[in-house]
């Protein structure tokens, strides 16, 4: 009996089991790319919260003193506070990317969170009833796909207010069908399982099995698809205020930013497109290396 | 095939007209009428317009009656805000615009992205392929919007070579297709080098090889026909996104393609052209996507659906 128990001691110790999870961590710890992105990440993030409190103008108040003058008097410099210039109105260009930044992020992630549940849910239901409810299900996906999204967002925007609200609604109520299409596929293979099998002998019913059984094994799918879709939200989003058809003033998003620059190059305020651009690129590069960085981890066979 | 074929079609047809009626009820439910202005109108006047325009007509007459227009006369009706011009006119005016520059964007797209996959992937870690993947890993933050106005400063401002806008010769077209072609090309050329290096190292190559052949003929006969499938599984979306891209082209380079007319129409809530731009897109959409699927189908007799 005590030798026994010697024996498992001795054996737990020579062995010690490495969950799944454990080698996906290590993995993701060991790319450099990806430990780039998530440092980038952080960074913009902190910048996104904290950036509010280094500021010294509010985003809404006009410089009076560089009015008039932003060309000569209005570009980047700590004297007068203005760390990133100001905008073509004389506002401070530093605090206007702070909560740009704040909106681009958040649209990413909240359009990201509703189009991962829609699509999860409903790939996982095609996917696990299978046969017919499948085929018409997955039909009505490959129909939906070919609408152009983005002109039917604008047409939406337009006609119900553009309200932040649709904008964030819409962008991730667009977005779920690639992911319905993942999850489907994965949730085919998992359907055949025992520990599914064995529920289903249960009697456990059919949510339950889907949500309990089915959605948490396709967590690592969900998360790297997740990250991933995040990116394409911002795209999304500012390419809508890009055109001036996305938030409203005085909010505004990086998009908003990068267009109000675009559209004052010629006056010579370089920076006025230079700092939103970079905190768009920082932000889109970190999401990319960071997903990518987590497919590599959890989903190593597929590359 | 040609069952393949028909059966796509069977696919392609419900989904358009599927658009055309979504597209037709969100213009119905959306609030405030196309006469509703400042100055309230005498009810016999605006009873008039509703019986020029049809819409006194219960919905599914209007619906119809739209539907028929457009699938018979290809006829969008008339605009709301242009009383002199139909939907028609509109797009007619920038569509021959948007289709060649978009077209060159693509060819460009296409040509240059497999090109840069192709060699990253023949010299597969030298300078050449680090340098290939950093420009498609840079490219992918540089949509055509972040494109345009950086292209912009650089040869309109700083340079003076481009025109910063316009449309009256081949040097205006430049900026438009690099902006618009940009991050498309980097896509193209990663998926192609992935794809490339996964071909170059399975069997028939090797065979091909072992054969003696020469490599220009094992690359270009055996390996990139194989290597190209999952690039055109690309062109699909990618030339949905480019249709898309076009929009900012037209406003940002004051091109004058429907991209113009659509966000036009979306500010001053002109919805016959919104809806008439969308349902052209969408169309064209199923179109492309069509070809693309029998494209697939013709390369690998493997397909079937």
């Amino acid at each position: 009996m005590v030798a026994t128990t010697e024996n498992s001691v001795a054996t737990k110790a020579v062995a010690k089991g490495r969950s799944p999870w454990a080698d996906a961590r290590r993995r993701f710890w060991r790319n450099k790319a990806a430990m780039m992105g998530l440092f980038i990440l952080i960074a913009v993030a902190a910048f996104a919260i904290f950036g509010g409190w280094a500021a010294q103008w509010s985003n809404e108040e006009l410089d009076y003193n560089v009015m008039g003058q932003i060309a000569e008097l209005g570009g980047p410099s700590f004297a007068n506070g203005h760390y990133f210039g100001t905008d073509d109105l004389g506002r401070d260009l530093f605090a206007r990317t702070v909560q740009g930044t704040q909106i681009s992020l958040a649209v990413g992630v909240i359009g990201a969170i509703i189009a991962c549940v829609v699509g999860t849910l409903y790939g996982a239901t095609a996917g696990y009833f299978g046969g017919r409810i499948d085929g018409i299900m997955m039909r009505t996906v490959d129909i939906l796909m070919a609408v152009p999204y983005m002109f039917v967002l604008i047409l939406l925007l337009v006609m119900y207010g553009r309200s932040i609200t649709i904008l964030f609604v819409g962008i991730g109520l667009i977005s779920w069908m690639e992911m319905s299409r993942i999850v489907r596929g994965q949730t085919l293979s998992l359907k055949g399982r025992e520990y599914v099998e064995a529920a289903r002998a249960t009697g456990v019913s059919a949510p339950l099995i889907i949500l309990r059984h089915i959605v948490p094994n396709l967590a690592g799918v969900i998360a790297v698809y997740a990250t991933l879709l995040v990116p394409l939200m911002i795209l999304t989003e500012s390419f809508i205020s890009f055109l001036g058809l996305g938030v409203q003033e005085p909010m505004t998003s990086l998009g908003a930013l990068i267009s109000e620059g675009a559209g004052t190059i010629a006056y010579g305020t370089t920076w006025q497109l230079g700092f939103p651009l970079l905190f768009f690129c920082l932000t889109l590069f970190g999401f990319f290396f960071v997903g990518d960085g987590l497919r590599d981890a959890l989903d190593p066979k597929d590359r | 095939m040609f069952t393949f074929i028909l059966k796509r079609l069977a696919i392609a047809i419900p989904t358009l007209l599927l658009l055309i009626v979504i597209s037709f009820l969100l213009m119905h439910s959306a609030p405030g009428g196309p006469f509703t202005a400042e100055r309230e109108l005498p009810p016999q006047v605006l009873a008039n317009l509703n019986a020029k325009y049809g819409l006194d007509q219960p919905l599914w007459r209007q619906i119809t009656t739209y539907v028929w227009g457009i699938v018979a006369h290809f006829d969008f009706g008339p605009s709301f805000v242009y009383k002199d011009r139909t939907v028609n006119q509109i797009i007619a005016q920038g569509f021959p615009i948007t289709l060649t520059y978009g077209l060159i964007s693509f060819a460009v797209a296409v040509i240059f992205g497999v090109s840069l996959g192709v060699a990253a992937a023949i010299r597969h870690n030298s300078l050449l392929d680090y340098i290939a993947v950093g420009v498609s890993i840079g490219a992918q933050v540089l949509p055509n919007f972040v494109m345009a106005p950086i292209l912009v400063l650089i040869f309109t401002l700083w340079l003076g070579v481009l025109p910063g806008g316009g449309w009256q010769g081949p040097e205006y077209w430049i900026m438009p297709v690099i902006a618009l072609s940009t991050s498309f090309m980097a896509s193209i050329a990663r998926i192609t080098r992935s794809s490339m290096l996964e071909v170059l190292t399975s069997n028939h190559i090797r065979t091909a090889r072992a054969k003696g052949l020469p490599e220009r003929r094992v690359i270009l006969r055996h390996a990139l026909k194989p290597a190209l499938l999952p690039v055109i599984s690309y062109l699909g979306p990618a030339f949905v996104a480019m249709i898309t891209g076009s929009v900012v082209v037209d406003i940002y380079f004051s091109t004058g393609g429907i991209g113009k007319a659509f966000v036009d129409s979306a500010l001053n809530r002109d919805y016959a052209v919104m809806m008439g731009v969308t349902i052209l897109v969408g169309a064209l959409t199923i179109f492309f996507t069509l070809v693309v699927d029998i494209l697939y189908g013709w390369i690998d007799p493997k397909i079937r659906y």
